[in-house]
């Protein structure tokens, strides 16, 4: 058996070992049974009095932060909800903008999260109780994608509904400066 | 044995052109008038092919036999290779006539069964909108009168001979709608209006499903077509009209506060309630239609709580949550479901 071989053997060895990283990420049609035990919203707000460090990440932002499953059906749920009539498709107008590095109650998932559960003043509504744990989660891992937040392998380059722009991984971004979201 | 398992073998297939004939969902069942007419073509199509084809071959077996005669007789040192038959000739000159006069025929064939379909889509009686969804049907009977258009879901009703224009359109990827025992397949494209036009020439049950992969569950999308009389799809209409009842049961109206105030009425409409959703089926005569999500259950009480409770273990990936709704809630919005006839 020639050294050469032998290498190649390695090799092709290391390449099946690499195969193994392809699971890109769980595809869970069902909340997780922690989305039951903690209500969103139960994060604090963004406003931290003082010095004092802000709460840890909500457990489930794991599941549903840079998974392109969870985009996908924010996505789907942003056109169905009417996101859109406020939001426009993340530029703003009668609310504020989501594709900017712009967060008036915090940009990281949980906090998004609340705020679509809970409802902010002047006219954004509580989702509580008509989506549910999992829609809401999926919503907010939508709207971060809208200002580039999650990892690009996760974002559809190809959005599952119609769309006239240039696909999401090909819009440009500016670098956030945001603090909520530099913590992660 | 080898005979006996040949004479076996060749009796399946036999086997399986009866299943063809069950008219629920049949390329054969020659239920609609395009159905037929191309179920004739077919025929034409099929006797002609079939016809040259037997030819080809007993030519081909006679020129095997041939060579294999000529080769004995040794043509090279005989040098009577070049002699051929006197027939060939003029069956070479009929093998091409009869291939043109084939071919003519075809042709002549197509031609008028595409001229009658043409003139069956002249004379459109009634206009239905057919919008594909991941993965459910979304019907809508349009009528230039607004309190006469009908939003349904899943289950399409026919009258009998009425040519009816099906406009196809799709909210998200390409599906495509397919009754085979009325019609052919048409697609429905995101962003395109396409259509086909139906003209049923039998009453009965036909089944349709997607006939595109549209995803997980593209499996799990069918839809029911009742062909009935006139008169019966008449009723069914102006019944289908009527707004759902107010519950009249205590559990009932408990049902009907959750569903038009919870997660349900962000999704489903139901007609006479706040309940105003355009992005799941129409639940206004919910318990009226045959099957549950597109044909996946059959309908009826123990399934429809099995369906509300966890959608996601029975068709899994549906866009339709799993809630986790309450045992009390559950007995209550299945008990308002079922008043929705």
């Amino acid at each position: 058996m020639s050294s050469r071989f032998r290498a190649s053997l390695l090799l092709l060895g290391v390449g099946a070992l690499a195969l193994g990283a392809c699971d890109r990420e769980e595809h869970h049609s069902r909340a997780k049974p922690i989305g039951e035990t903690v209500p969103a919203g139960a994060s604090a707000p963004t406003i931290f009095p003082g010095s004092s460090t802000p709460p840890p990440l909500d457990v489930r932002a794991s599941l549903y932060d840079n998974n392109a499953n969870a985009i996908a059906q924010g996505q789907q749920l942003y056109m169905q909800m009417n996101c859109v009539g406020c939001h426009s498709h993340g530029g703003g107008g009668m609310g504020p903008a989501l594709m900017d590095d712009e967060w008036r109650y915090g940009g990281r998932i949980d906090q998004i999260a609340t705020t679509i559960a809970e409802g902010r003043p002047n006219g954004m509504p509580a989702w509580r109780g008509k989506l549910t744990e999992d829609q809401i989660w999926d919503l907010a891992a939508y709207v971060r994608s809208l200002s580039g937040l999650p990892s690009k392998d996760a974002v559809s380059s190809r959005a599952e509904s119609m769309s006239a722009g240039t696909p999401q991984t090909l819009t440009p971004h500016p670098e956030t400066n945001n603090s909520d979201a530099a913590q992660q | 044995m080898m005979p006996r398992s040949f004479a076996r073998a060749a009796v399946l297939p036999l086997l399986l052109g009866g299943c063809a004939y069950q008219r629920y969902q049949s390329d054969f069942g020659a239920a609609g008038v395009e159905d037929r007419q191309f179920l004739t073509l077919f025929w034409i199509f099929l006797g002609v092919c079939a016809f040259m084809y037997a030819l080809v071959i007993i030519f081909l077996g006679a020129g095997i036999a041939r060579s294999r005669r000529a080769a004995e007789a040794n043509v090279v040192e005989t040098g009577r290779h070049h002699r051929s038959h006197p027939l060939m000739r003029s069956t070479l000159i009929g093998w091409a006539a009869l291939i043109g006069v084939g071919l003519a025929g075809l042709a002549i064939a197509s031609f008028f069964t595409d001229r009658s379909m043409a003139a069956a889509a002249a004379n459109e009686k009634l206009s239905v909108t057919v919008t594909g969804n991941q993965w459910w049907w979304d019907i809508v009977y349009n009528s230039g009168d607004a309190s006469k258009t009908l939003r349904t879901a899943n289950e399409l009703h026919l009258p009998v001979g009425v040519p009816t224009r099906i406009i196809l359109n799709s909210a998200d990827v390409i599906h495509s709608f397919w009754v085979p025992s009325l019609a052919g397949k048409q697609d429905l494209i995101p962003g395109r209006e396409n259509d086909i036009i139906i003209v049923p020439k039998t009453t009965g049950m036909f089944r349709g499903q997607c006939a595109e992969f549209c995803g997980v569950q593209h499996a799990h999308m069918s839809l029911v077509v009742v062909v009935e009389s006139y008169p019966d799809f008449v009723k069914w209409w102006s019944h289908q009209l009527q707004p759902a009842p107010m519950p009249t049961t205590p559990l009932a109206m408990a049902g009907y506060k959750y569903v038009t105030t919870g997660p349900c009425s962000a999704c489903h409409s139901i007609g006479g309630t706040t309940a105003g959703g355009l992005v799941a089926p129409d639940l206004t005569h919910l318990a009226s239609r045959r099957s549950l999500a597109a044909g996946t259950l059959p309908m009826n009480e123990g399934n429809l709580y099995g369906w509300v409770e966890d959608p996601q273990s029975l068709k899994p990936g549906v866009h339709m949550p799993t809630i986790g709704l309450e045992p009390d809630q559950l007995h209550a919005v299945v008990a308002y479901l079922e008043t929705l006839k």
